[in-house]
């Protein structure tokens, strides 16, 4: 059945609401000074966690940007674990432990289009049974990137679900100014395939569209473009000032669509959700993220460990650069 | 083993290795412009897909980025992708996939995803190619953390360099002089043959002074030192083979002895890789120097046109000009 059953609903909810409640919790500790820059996912719950919760996590990869790590959670405890090391600046931050099929965040827009396009074709030459979702954005959408790869995954037919979160803004640039075209999922043309525009604050419908698309793919008929249209809620990211450029009205208009208040007043009014219940879930949310910074902050971090990783076996010239910078670090020390 | 040899062209070498490679891997995929169905456009793969078939030897669409960057998710699947840029000065389209993300991969995943990775790329001047087919675009690559970087000057070293990149576990650029592809034939072991990468090669002993190149510079090299020993100068050729990692033990050790060197490169001078051979030069063994350390290069300028070219790119006389000079100085 491609439509969420209850008990799924429930679950994603459940996620939008933990989702949106670390996101609150981040922001103030960006504000602290605790971690580093953060894009908020205000706006982007029903999108991300309805998308996440259509895919089988055993087989399928998702190959994030940056603002989807909190709507994860279903693909394992550990994906906000990893995220809070990321936030801080620390390096194991980009290493999401086996066996979670989770690619870290991407900073550069647009450029896991291209390895999703890879790993979906890889995945389909070793004869396994999964998808990749790759998540982008309206803006990401004007790169190169989304275009070669899109092409090269038409032509290939790998299991690749192109998956378009347009929140109408990239940064202060609205979508007028990013694209002519009369929406996002209208380029899949150009490339062959199906591209569908689903209501992004709806996640029985997105995740409708991305069993769809999971079914075609895995079918061998090839790659979708999702356009999932929300609006963006919060800033870009905490250096931003949304207020320069984002019309009051428009954003009032917005946030009387407010994906997470909406699903929630669905769910109680057909007695699937209770304020005990969100209760119960905003207050383990929020331990769970303080646990998770405690654990990130008491993550031993060796200085030299900036040499790790860079090749299996350091070249020479790396071996010396390594000796020198412990040498400065113990000159530092003393 | 046997220890037969075939005299074959770079280009042979090359094709015999994908061939050899991709029968002892089955995890290589082929991918890149024309390298299928045509063999590339110097038959570079001619014969894979007839071998190995359509799944593992792919015509890619145009599109440089995606053939780089798919080849990340292909690593990323547990493949072993050895991907084509069709001529080296069209990587420029892939650049930021190559530098932002190939040669990242490990140190930004901590290992998680395994980079393994060969892009091979014709470059090279001297035989009349449009508009950046030509240019030597390795200083630009040594300067992005993460990517090593081969540049064979013989048929043999194209067979055990190629070998050797195709098993490392990290990302290789494998660049393949235009000249040399069907201008250099030398004696190539017909069994497995393996050059591991950061050994640089002695290819001409001397005691007076050294040569030190790199691709096809150094059969230019090889030339003027050869002519020089008529003249009773003593000149050692050292080809690096690779210049990331780079065999900082092999020049410390023949510029001691010989006290001057050369470095030739056909890139432009500012900020070529020669330079950082001089640098190293200075770090290591400035004070067994009798002279400074001259340099042959391209010259600042975009390559030029077919008419310019074979002012542009160093030749023989401009290699043993400066090696006088060197010679005569100090």
């Amino acid at each position: 059945m491609p439509k969420p059953n209850d008990k799924q609903l429930q679950m994603i909810l459940e996620d939008m609401v933990i989702a949106r409640t670390q996101a609150g919790r981040l922001w103030n500790l960006q504000r602290q000074g605790q971690v580093g820059t953060i894009a908020p996912i205000d706006g982007h719950e029903a999108a991300i966690v309805g998308a996440v919760h259509a895919l089988e996590t055993e087989s399928d990869w998702v190959l994030p940007q940056y603002r989807e790590p909190l709507g994860l959670r279903r693909y394992g405890t550990e994906v906000l674990d990893t995220f809070m090391l990321y936030n801080l600046g620390h390096p194991a931050g980009g290493h999401i432990p086996e066996p979670i099929k989770v690619a870290p965040s991407q900073i550069s827009l647009g450029a896991s289009i291209p390895h999703a396009v890879g790993l979906a074709w890889g995945m389909s030459l070793k004869d396994e049974s999964g998808v990749v979702l790759v998540f982008f954005g309206d803006g990401a959408s004007s790169e190169g990137d989304f275009y070669e790869a899109g092409n090269l995954a038409g032509v290939l037919k790998a299991p690749v679900i192109l998956f378009c979160i347009n929140n109408q803004w990239a940064i202060s640039t609205p979508t007028h100014l990013q694209t002519a075209a009369d929406s996002f999922s209208s380029k899949a043309e150009a490339f062959g395939i199906p591209g569908v525009t689903v209501d992004g604050n709806d996640p029985a419908a997105v995740y409708e569209a991305v069993f769809n698309a999971r079914k075609r793919a895995t079918s061998g008929k090839g790659p979708t473009l999702i356009e999932a249209t929300v609006y963006r809620l919060g800033a870009h990211t905490t250096a931003d000032d949304p207020t320069r450029y984002v019309p009051s009205d428009d954003l009032s208009a917005a946030q009387e669509k407010d994906p997470v208040h909406t699903l929630i007043q669905e769910l109680k009014t057909r007695g699937l959700w209770s304020d005990t219940k969100q209760n119960e879930v905003e207050t383990a949310a929020l331990e769970r993220l303080d646990e998770a910074f405690e654990r990130a902050k008491n993550t031993p971090l060796e200085p030299n460990s900036m040499m790790d990783h860079c090749f299996v076996s350091e070249t020479p010239r790396q071996l010396r650069q390594r000796s020198s910078l412990m040498d400065s670090v113990g000159n530092a020390n003393e | 083993m046997s220890n037969k040899v075939s005299e074959l062209s770079m280009l042979e070498a090359i094709n015999e290795t994908l061939h050899s490679e991709m029968a002892r891997d089955e995890r290589i995929v082929v991918l890149g412009e024309d390298v299928g169905r045509n063999g590339g456009v110097f038959r570079a793969t001619e014969g894979l897909i007839e071998k190995f078939g359509e799944r593992r030897v792919v015509d890619t669409p145009i599109s440089e980025a995606a053939i780089a960057g798919s080849a990340v998710g292909l690593a990323m699947a547990g493949l072993v992708p050895v991907a084509e840029i069709q001529f080296l000065g069209f990587s420029y389209q892939a650049m930021h996939q190559i530098a932002g993300q190939i040669a990242r991969l490990r140190y930004r995943t901590q290992s998680r995803f395994e980079p393994q990775i060969t892009i091979r790329a014709p470059f090279g001047g001297g035989v009349r190619t449009p508009e950046l087919h030509s240019d030597s675009l390795e200083a630009q690559f040594a300067n992005i953390p993460g990517l090593k970087i081969v540049m064979p000057s013989t048929a043999a070293d194209a067979k055990g360099l190629l070998t050797s990149a195709i098993r490392d576990p990290d990302p290789v650029l494998f660049l393949e002089p235009l000249r040399g592809y069907r201008g250099i034939r030398d004696l190539v072991p017909d069994e497995e043959h393996v050059v591991p990468l950061g050994q640089a090669n002695l290819v001409k002993k001397g005691d007076d002074v050294v040569i030190i190149s790199w691709s096809y510079q150094v059969e230019l090299s090889k030339r003027v030192a050869e002519s020089l020993e008529g003249e009773g100068i003593s000149a050692a050729v050292l080809d690096l083979r690779s210049i990331v990692p780079l065999d900082i033990e092999a020049i410390t050790e023949i510029v001691s002895h010989c006290g001057r060197a050369v470095v030739v490169q056909e890139a432009p001078e500012t900020g070529g890789f020669a330079s950082e051979i001089i640098a190293t030069i200075n770090d290591e063994c400035f004070w067994s120097l009798e002279a400074p350390v001259a340099r042959v290069s391209g010259f600042d300028v975009p390559y030029p046109v077919g008419m310019l070219e074979n002012l542009y790119v160093p030749d023989e006389t401009r290699i043993r000009s400066a090696v006088l000079k060197t010679i005569e100085s100090g």
